[in-house]
């Protein structure tokens, strides 16, 4: 029974873990099909992340935090998209001019407002998100199998979780089985195709990244209204590259960007699991060692095992239509 | 009774500084089939871009059935029944056929319904129209003729009436011309009207009804197809008069310059395309090599310019061993020995075409004196150089800094001959010296052959166009799989027998 309780959290914190890097893979999704680089993921991550905790902390309530963090977001997608689609400017530039912005805007804030660089007051518990028990939890928990399933593996999550899982299919279904989907794809394939069909390109591709910008926002907010109660610097710790990566390893889309998002938040939550763990033969293995396991992960994965990863035809492309 | 479907007035465009209409007045009367043409750079797909609302003319007025129209985007266009097939296919290649045809014209936010109603609309259309395509084949499977089909179909589900068609038998086979051209005439009994763009003047003659002639961004003349020829309308195309026959002067062979023995080349998939193939070029001849593309002739070429690997057999310049399998000749050695090469594919390999044309005017050469100088480019000999071989061999515009690929097809051919030339080689290999050419550079470029010849180089024309082979070759061989079957003196030899030769039925 211990295997299969440690099993359980094991699954468990693979969920949690994954979370932001599943909203940060299906807002990458939306801009890189339309063909827009979007670099600036982790940017944006911890933008939300500081407006989320900020905002929560004076208004007194997470919603209006996290509604706050979306449009940071939107505004920051916009900004990319102001540069680079309107502008033609180059789109990697104009993310890590992003990225290092924000890095730099949150701690500068941080200090200005709170006295202290980087770190916002801790939330109380009507100032942030709380876990959610689903219905029966507590009764069903001594139930063998479905106990451990709904009780120790499904319940108890903060409602981001339940929203990433819940925006997978969601994405899905937009970009497959919807006009807007449709052109969606097709502007991030060939941009002058959409155009001759009388279709607005730079139209479709600040629409792709407004809804870029609402789905990051959610991960931003889940880090510091949720798992953790305030912002601390450089909280995104690089989820928005390891979200890029799995969204780049998913080829794109959001079923396949989903399995590399869990594989990636599983090698992060058996890392955890055993740091301390003295293993039979070898002993403790060092924590730096098992930090590094999802980073190195990544390249093998990346490197290695990708196969032909297509990107969208136009991406990185600006769409010129005149000569 | 003939009734204009469109009337342009007084279209002004420009682009910088270039005014690339100017005064358009054009009037298509409705179920015509109505040709523009002219040479490359012309103003012919500016023109019906506007028309087609991609770009915004600078003034000028624009009317259908009599009405006049604002055109902002395609969208409107569209919505007053004017469809276009672009000469660079406007669609997605991942897509399916029936995506790409309903894309902006789903009638729906959520893909149900209507798209059923699309799927059975579109089969009606192709079968009304006999254009046998699937809706559910991907675009990246389908040839180049299907594609073009494809984007037919487009324009008649989105409610075409007049449908413009830019180059449309560039990409294409012979059989798939006589396809489109059948297609093209269906439309037409069903009442559509067809604008009709190309610098062919033999499509002219066979397909349109009226025609206008463009030149240098003016409209220079509108007639019926049936008072005019084509000597008439190459006049005003170029604006003075072209010969469509080639003088040239008696043959006068040399010594034997470049020998191939018993040569055998594979491709990049290990499968043989060149078989025990024997050639002999003297110097002062043009030897020309006919055949159906793909039956060795670039492998050939390649082979023999040093690119491609000899599998077995020997090549001989001026009587010394080049290559045999064992040891051969790069390109940049065969170069410094005399000999020259065209390249068939001259984006790929001829041109680097994001590079300044004075950069490719040098490339190969670009190491020598005067360009450069101890390690250091030359940069005003250079400047220099190139506007002195610009004029010499009228490439327009004369601006070696602007990016190659501004450059019309035939004047990148233009820079890369002028390239090779200009060194005088002994030997000259020419892969499709006018592949997507316009007529007024083609006769150029054949002169040029002519003049090179007359001064004694040995000359290897390959090329798939077999009008181009019979006006300039004095010997011609077939080759077919990868072999030569045949061998012609181009005094008597008609091109219905090299059609047999190349068919491979002789």
């Amino acid at each position: 029974m211990e295997f299969l309780s440690d099993i359980a959290s094991l699954i468990n914190s693979t969920l949690r873990i994954s979370t932001p890097l599943v909203f940060a893979a299906m807002a990458g999704i939306f801009a890189e099909r339309s063909g827009v680089i979007d670099f600036s993921l982790e940017g944006k991550m911890l933008m939300a992340a500081f407006v989320a905790a900020v905002g929560s902390y004076f208004l007194g309530n997470p919603w209006l935090g996290l509604l706050l963090a979306i449009i940071a977001c939107v505004s920051l997608s916009m900004l990319h998209g102001f540069a680079s689609v309107t502008y033609k400017g180059d789109q990697v530039v104009s993310c890590v001019a992003i990225n290092i912005l924000i890095i730099g805007l949150t701690t500068a804030l941080a200090a200005a407002w709170f006295g202290q660089a980087g770190l916002t007051p801790t939330l109380n518990e009507d100032q942030r998100f709380l876990e959610v028990n689903l219905p029966f939890a507590e009764s069903l928990r001594d139930v063998p199998i479905i106990g451990t399933i709904y009780s120790d593996i499904l319940s108890g999550h903060y409602i981001f979780v339940y929203l990433a899982y819940l925006s997978v299919p969601l994405v899905f279904w937009v970009v497959f089985k919807t006009s807007f989907g449709l052109r969606l794809r097709a502007v991030g394939e060939n941009p002058s195709a959409v155009d001759t069909a009388g279709i607005n390109v730079f139209a479709m591709r600040y629409k792709a990244l407004a809804i870029n910008g609402v789905l990051i926002a959610f991960a931003g907010a889940h880090l510091s209204t949720a798992v953790n109660a305030n912002f601390f610097r450089e909280m995104s710790a690089g989820r928005g590259y390891l979200a890029l990566a799995a969204m780049i390893f998913g080829k794109w889309h959001p079923k396949t960007a989903l399995v590399a998002c869990l594989l990636f938040g599983f090698t992060d939550a058996l890392q955890i699991r055993l740091q301390g763990v003295e293993l039979p033969a070898i002993g403790e293995i060092p924590v730096q060692l098992i930090q590094a396991i999802p980073y190195v992960l990544t390249v093998v994965l990346l490197a290695g095992f990708v196969g032909k990863a297509i990107a969208p035809n136009a991406i990185g492309q600006p769409y010129i239509k005149e000569r | 009774m003939v009734s204009p479907i469109l009337e342009l007035t007084n279209i002004n465009k420009s682009f910088g500084h270039v005014h690339a209409n100017k005064n358009i007045n054009l009037t298509i009367n409705k179920g015509t089939i109505h040709g523009i043409i002219g040479e490359n750079g012309a103003g012919k797909s500016t023109l019906m871009s506007i028309v087609f609302g991609l770009y915004q003319a600078n003034s000028g007025t624009i009317k259908v059935n009599g009405k006049e129209i604002n055109l902002r985007s395609p969208k409107d266009s569209i919505i007053n029944g004017i469809g276009m097939v672009h000469q660079h296919f406007m669609l997605v290649e991942n897509f399916t056929v029936l995506e790409n045809i309903i894309l902006g014209f789903e009638g729906e936010l959520v893909f149900g319904k209507n798209l059923e109603k699309a799927k059975k609309d579109l089969k009606d259309l192709c079968d009304t129209y006999k254009l046998n395509i699937d809706l559910n084949s991907t675009i990246s499977d389908l040839s180049v003729g299907f594609r073009q089909r494809v984007e037919i179909l487009k324009s008649l589900y989105r409610g075409a009436e007049i449908l413009i068609l830019d180059e449309p038998t560039g990409v294409l086979t012979p059989q798939e011309v006589d396809e489109l051209f059948k297609i093209l005439r269906s439309l037409k009994e069903e009442g559509k009207t067809i604008v009709l763009i190309t610098h062919k003047l033999i499509e002219i003659m066979d397909l349109t009804s009226e025609v206008s002639v463009m030149r240098q961004g003016e409209m220079v003349g509108h007639t019926k197809t049936e008072n005019t020829n084509k000597e008439q309308l190459a006049e005003m195309m170029v604006g003075r008069s072209v010969l469509l026959r080639l003088d040239k002067s008696e043959v006068k062979a040399g010594e034997v310059l470049f020998s191939v023995n018993n040569l055998t080349v594979k491709d990049d998939l290990d499968v043989t395309r060149v078989k025990n193939v024997d050639l002999e070029i003297r110097s002062g001849e043009i030897l020309g090599l006919a055949g159906v593309t793909g039956n060795g002739q670039t492998e050939l070429l390649e082979a023999l310019s040093g690119i491609r690997k000899v599998e077995s057999g020997e090549i001989y310049l001026e009587g010394k061993k080049v290559s045999d399998s064992q040891n051969f000749l790069d390109p940049r050695e065969l170069k410094d020995k005399g000999l020259a090469h065209v390249p068939e594919d001259r984006q790929r390999m001829g041109l680097v075409t994001d590079f300044k044309a004075y950069e490719n005017l040098i490339f190969g050469y670009h190491d020598q004196q005067p360009f450069s100088k101890s390690l250091v480019l030359n940069h005003r000999d250079i400047i220099s150089h190139s506007k002195k071989i610009m004029e010499e061999y009228d490439v327009r515009p004369q601006s070696p800094n602007l990016i190659t690929s501004n450059f019309s097809g035939g004047n990148q051919q233009k820079i890369i001959l002028s390239r090779e030339l200009n060194e005088n080689p002994k030997v000259l290999l020419v892969g499709q010296p006018t592949r997507g050419v316009d007529i007024g550079a083609i006769e150029f470029i054949h002169q040029r052959l002519i003049d090179m010849r007359d001064r004694g180089a040995a000359i290897l024309l390959v090329s798939v166009e077999l009008d181009e082979v019979l006006s300039l070759s004095d010997r011609i061989v077939v080759m077919f799989d990868g072999k030569i079957v045949g061998e012609k003196d181009n005094k008597n030899v008609t091109d219905r027998e090299l059609g047999l030769l190349m068919a491979g039925v002789v």
